[in-house]
């Protein structure tokens, strides 16, 4: 009795429910013929999608950066370091985490209330019914996009990172454009870059299953598209942390910290 | 009738938990016929037509479709029968993020070759709009188009494999009653033209008598009774005269 409840846990269900649709992601992405056309049209919209906000933010985390952390390196007189700290937190954390949270929002709800609509709507049974795989067409198409999109954004905001960074760095003291970058790149070692882009590849992949896993069984009704669309927010987001959480531990493991 | 029927279903059942939906549920579908399913709101007809194209599975029965026993069938031959039975879902399920050219290309995706769909796709969705009689609206948006034209769109949608068997569910419902109209006469003129037959799931009492030849009433899950709109009329069954009241 007392295990029979847990299990009805709707938290232990749902954790349940989606690592069967991640097998299921498995089993219909490995099956022959892919939908690439879908594909290059997700990761199209994806990248439409969340570009612009993405770089507004990431330049402003840079120069953000700069300038709260410049008081503490003048205590201890490491102002030059100034240029190679905002360029390991960019590449580490910062870049990562704020595109996927970015990405949670907008691509996790946009894939969520659009597999959503297409549920209420029978449109995904009609696709079934036209003998096209509405699993492999929808879903693994937009799975892979995202876990192609948010390295490429990632990436994409650490460069502009350093460009808020180049701001902020200049706006008290001054450092030549060639001194910043040279010391903001010598500070980065392949082991900051490595785990950056395997996180970052893990949140895409992430974001991209809970927002089909929340679309694709919508509840019937225009709720239920409304509900899809702001759990697969909550979950992604929350998923993109505890990633983080256990990124930050294989890394410490593997010494690449 | 000693003609073959083209769908056959014997004592099919389905539920959902406790919710037993269709209990030794029967029908035959014979060639070039319109048959009319009637029951309330919620008695199982949408599950009904369903579980005839496999997008739900029954938990007991057979379904003969075309000769096929389907669930038998492999999913690659399930998805050319389907080719052979069109079906308008209640919800006409256009593909909002397409133009309607798009939508009525998708289907051909799965079952013409790539030089096939090159050459003869233009033409085979332009003879489909022409037969619901919207060839002008080919660039548009659904959400650009009434209720009644978008059930025309997803009716072309459905005639461009040129199916022998169309599953209408509740085709008129929900659009104004000279819309419903034209639907039904819509129906009618396909079902001369490409001589298919038909499982029409209605209320319209104008497009029962305008298009079905047959009506089963589906009560408490079963095939409750079964004639004609005349015969039915006249049945005594406290349901059946219930229901025809209640109309
Ligand atoms: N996927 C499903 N899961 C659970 N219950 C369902 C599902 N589909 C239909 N039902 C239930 O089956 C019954 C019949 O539904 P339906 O066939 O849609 O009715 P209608 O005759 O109005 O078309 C309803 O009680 C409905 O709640
Ligand atoms: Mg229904």
């Amino acid at each position: 009795m007392g295990l029979a409840k847990k299990i009805e846990n709707p938290f232990f269900k749902e954790v349940g429910e989606i690592s069967r649709f991640t097998a299921r992601f498995f089993r219909e992405a490995t099956k022959p013929k892919q939908e690439w056309d879908e594909f290059i049209n997700q990761c199209y919209w994806i990248g439409f999608k969340a570009l612009t906000l993405v770089g507004i933010t990431a330049f402003i985390m840079g120069l953000v950066l700069t300038i709260q952390s410049r008081p503490t390196l003048v205590e201890f007189g490491a102002e030059s370091l100034l240029p190679s700290m905002v360029s390991v937190s960019l590449v580490r954390e910062i870049s990562p985490v704020i595109t996927a949270l970015i990405c949670a929002g907008k691509i996790g709800s946009g894939i969520g209330a659009e597999l959503g609509s297409m549920r209420v709507t029978e449109q995904i049974d009609a696709m079934e019914v036209s003998g096209t795989n509405p699993f492999k067409y929808l879903v693994v198409t937009r799975v892979l996009a995202a876990t192609v999109m948010v390295p490429v954004l990632s990436s994409l905001a650490i460069a502009i990172g350093l460009y808020g960074g180049f701001l902020g760095v200049n706006m008290k003291g001054d450092v030549s454009w060639t001194l910043y970058w040279h010391q903001a790149y010598n500070a980065l070692i392949y082991g900051d870059f490595l785990p950056s882009i395997i996180k970052t590849i893990f949140f895409g992949f992430a974001i991209g299953i809970v927002g089909c896993y929340k679309g694709y069984y919508s509840q019937k009704g225009t709720e239920g598209v409304g509900k899809s669309a702001t759990t697969a927010v909550i979950v992604a987001s929350l998923m993109v942390f505890i990633l983080d959480l256990i990124a930050v531990q294989v890394a410490d493991i593997l010494g690449l910290t | 009738m000693d003609k073959k029927p083209i769908i056959q279903v014997s004592n099919l059942n389905k539920s959902f938990g406790e919710n037993h939906v269709l209990k030794d549920f029967s029908l035959s579908l014979y060639e070039a016929e319109n048959l009319v399913i009637l029951g309330k709101s919620g008695s199982g007809k949408s599950v009904l037509i369903k579980c005839i194209i496999r997008l739900i599975h029954p938990d007991s029965g057979e379904i003969m479709v075309l000769d096929h026993d389907i669930s038998e069938l492999e999913q690659d031959e399930m998805d050319h029968l389907r080719a052979e039975v069109g079906f308008l879902f209640q919800s006409n399920a256009l593909y909002d993020s397409m133009t309607v050219r798009q939508n009525l290309l998708f289907p051909l995706r799965k079952h013409w070759t790539k030089e096939e769909r090159q050459d003869h796709a233009e033409s085979a969705i332009q003879e489909a709009l022409e037969d619901v009689g919207l060839a002008h609206t080919i660039d548009m948006m659904p959400v650009e188009l009434s209720g009644g034209m978008r059930k025309r769109i997803a009716l072309a949608r459905t005639l461009i494999l040129k199916p022998k068997v169309i599953l209408y569910d509740e085709p008129t419902t929900g659009l104004d009653p000279i819309t419903a109209r034209e639907i039904s006469e819509l129906m009618n003129s396909i079902q001369k033209k490409y001589k298919t037959a038909a499982i029409i799931i209605s209320h319209d009492l104008n497009c029962i008598r305008m298009t079905g030849n047959r009506i089963i009433m589906l009560i408490d899950g079963k095939n409750y009774a079964e004639g004609t709109y005349e015969n039915l009329l006249q049945n005594e069954d406290p349901k059946v005269k219930d229901f025809f009241e209640g109309l």
